[in-house]
């Protein structure tokens, strides 16, 4: 990948006073959100504040209620948005196919597509596994086979081949040990290195959010309350995020 | 479940480019049911000598045992005990397969990656189904005749020859018996395959869902399967009319 292609890959994603409830219940109340075009923007808060509801808004996998979404100025749900952007995103559960091996998982895009022959898809899908610290026989395995963290990999690697411009992660690190929750952290920063592309990660993992993050925001109750580099968000005298940060087993 | 027939329908020209999956998905079903379709045929076609043999020989209308067995086979039981069978063995793994897909995100990653959940995973096991189950409705006619017979030959109370209930087979199922009964059971497969593939679709809820799904995708099909088996031969009867007027 040449350095100019990578250095024009990532979009600027704005979210303009997004509403979305599920019956009664008000999941997102209004958010506002500006990611810069290739920084990696954490998206904090606590379990049910809405944070996965947004990412599944801005990969077009659920529909708002009113309020809108651009990428640089297009709005997501403009005819033919999918063909001019590339977004991947990578699942809380890794969402790899079991039914296929790994190396088919990893070049499912390619191969539905028929973007490139065959010969090409399995070089650029071994090329991809290389990327996570992922060998020639991981690729023969099936998904069922793999670890936590392979899994998390394998998905990282799968939204690679895809050349994205955005690639949103849901709750990389849930389930995973520290150690391998860091290993999947250094995954996503080196993936965003290397791709310039605009990169959302959706957590409450505070570690991890410290740790990758060039902005980060946290949202509550559906509101997004504090925005800003992981300075100022560790300086907030927000009461939620004060609480949230400051969290641990021997105060309360 | 009308949206994803609709749906399912538009996708079918693109069928081609999902020859390795349709291929996965009609060895899946054919392997998978044959045995049991030839066991259960065997069986029915057992049975319906047993039943219907006393009386006809009773009355000196053995020799017609044959015929109505044959007829039975192709144009209801068949049919419908192989679409239930169906249903059930295979209608119940889509169902869940596709379940588990919905539940563990796999169908969320499919439409990320700009794939069309219908043509990649519905399509397929549409036509599977409804190309292999026809194909078993012939193994099924073949095997119940056969089941028939050796009863109707080694049953003293029915004591028909097999020459006897071939021979009767032969004058009285004509092919648009057995056209008849290739109708029904495509529209019972193409029913199946979208009822179960719907109910596994819409599985929400983690696997309790998915139990859940794959016990109202059985259900509906076989409902399905009995609504739809009075319509099509309200509808088909006149043309075999003449057939059963001829016959026996």
């Amino acid at each position: 990948m040449t350095s100019a292609k990578t250095v024009e890959s990532g979009v600027a994603v704005r979210v303009r006073q997004l509403r979305k409830s599920f019956g009664s219940q008000v999941v997102l109340d209004g958010v506002d959100l500006d990611v810069h075009p290739g920084e990696i923007f954490v998206l904090m808060g606590p379990s049910g504040s809405g944070k996965s509801v947004l990412l599944r808004h801005l990969i077009g996998l659920e529909t708002a209620d009113s309020g809108e979404i651009l990428l640089n100025d297009t709005r997501i749900e403009d005819e033919g948005v999918r063909d001019r952007f590339r977004l991947a995103m990578v699942f809380q559960s890794g969402g790899l196919l079991n039914s296929l091996t790994v190396g088919e998982n990893v070049g499912l895009y390619l191969s539905e597509h028929r973007l490139k022959p065959a010969v090409e898809i399995e070089r650029i899908v071994q090329e991809k596994l290389a990327l996570v610290h992922l060998g020639p026989k991981d690729s023969l395995k099936y998904p069922s086979e793999l670890s936590g963290g392979m899994k998390k990999r394998v998905a990282i690697a799968r939204a690679l081949v895809m050349e994205p411009q955005v690639v949103l992660y849901d709750e990389p690190t849930s389930e995973l040990d520290p150690l391998v929750a860091v290993t999947v952290g250094r995954e996503i920063v080196r993936a965003n290195a290397m791709t310039r592309a605009t990169t959302l990660v959706v957590t409450h993992d505070r570690d991890l959010a410290f740790g990758i993050a060039n902005r980060i925001a946290f949202l509550s109750e559906g509101r997004i309350v504090a925005v800003g580099t992981p300075e100022v968000i560790r300086a907030s005298q927000d009461p939620l995020v004060h609480r949230f940060l400051s969290a641990d087993f021997t105060r309360d | 479940m009308l949206v994803l027939f609709g749906a399912t329908l538009r996708a079918l020209p693109r069928i081609f480019r999902y020859r390795r999956n349709l291929a996965e998905q009609l060895f899946e079903i054919g392997n998978a049911s044959l045995f049991m379709a030839c066991v259960l045929s065997l069986f029915i076609g057992g049975v319906l000598s047993l039943q219907a043999g006393p009386l006809l020989t009773q009355r000196g209308l053995g020799s017609l045992l044959g015929g109505l067995v044959g007829a039975s086979l192709a144009k209801e039981l068949g049919p419908v005990m192989m679409s239930i069978l169906i249903a059930g063995r295979i209608g119940s793994a889509m169902a869940a397969e596709l379940g588990s897909m919905r539940v563990y995100q796999e169908i969320d990653a499919l439409r990320t990656l700009n794939i069309d959940p219908v043509e990649y995973l519905v399509l397929p096991r549409v036509v599977a189904i409804s190309v292999a189950l026809p194909c078993l409705l012939v193994f099924s006619l073949l095997i119940g005749c056969a089941g028939g017979a050796f009863v109707a030959a080694f049953n003293a109370d029915v004591a028909v020859s097999a020459a006897a209930f071939f021979n009767n087979l032969k004058t009285t199922l004509e092919p648009r018996d057995i056209i008849h009964g290739l109708i029904k059971t495509f529209l019972f497969a193409v029913t199946v395959g979208v009822v179960c593939c719907n109910q596994g679709l819409d599985t929400m809820g983690g696997p309790r869902g998915i139990g859940r799904s794959v016990t109202k995708a059985v259900v509906n099909s076989i409902v399905f399967i009995l609504v739809l088996d009075y319509v099509i031969t309200r509808m088909l009867l006149p043309f075999t009319k003449a057939s059963m007027a001829g016959g026996f």
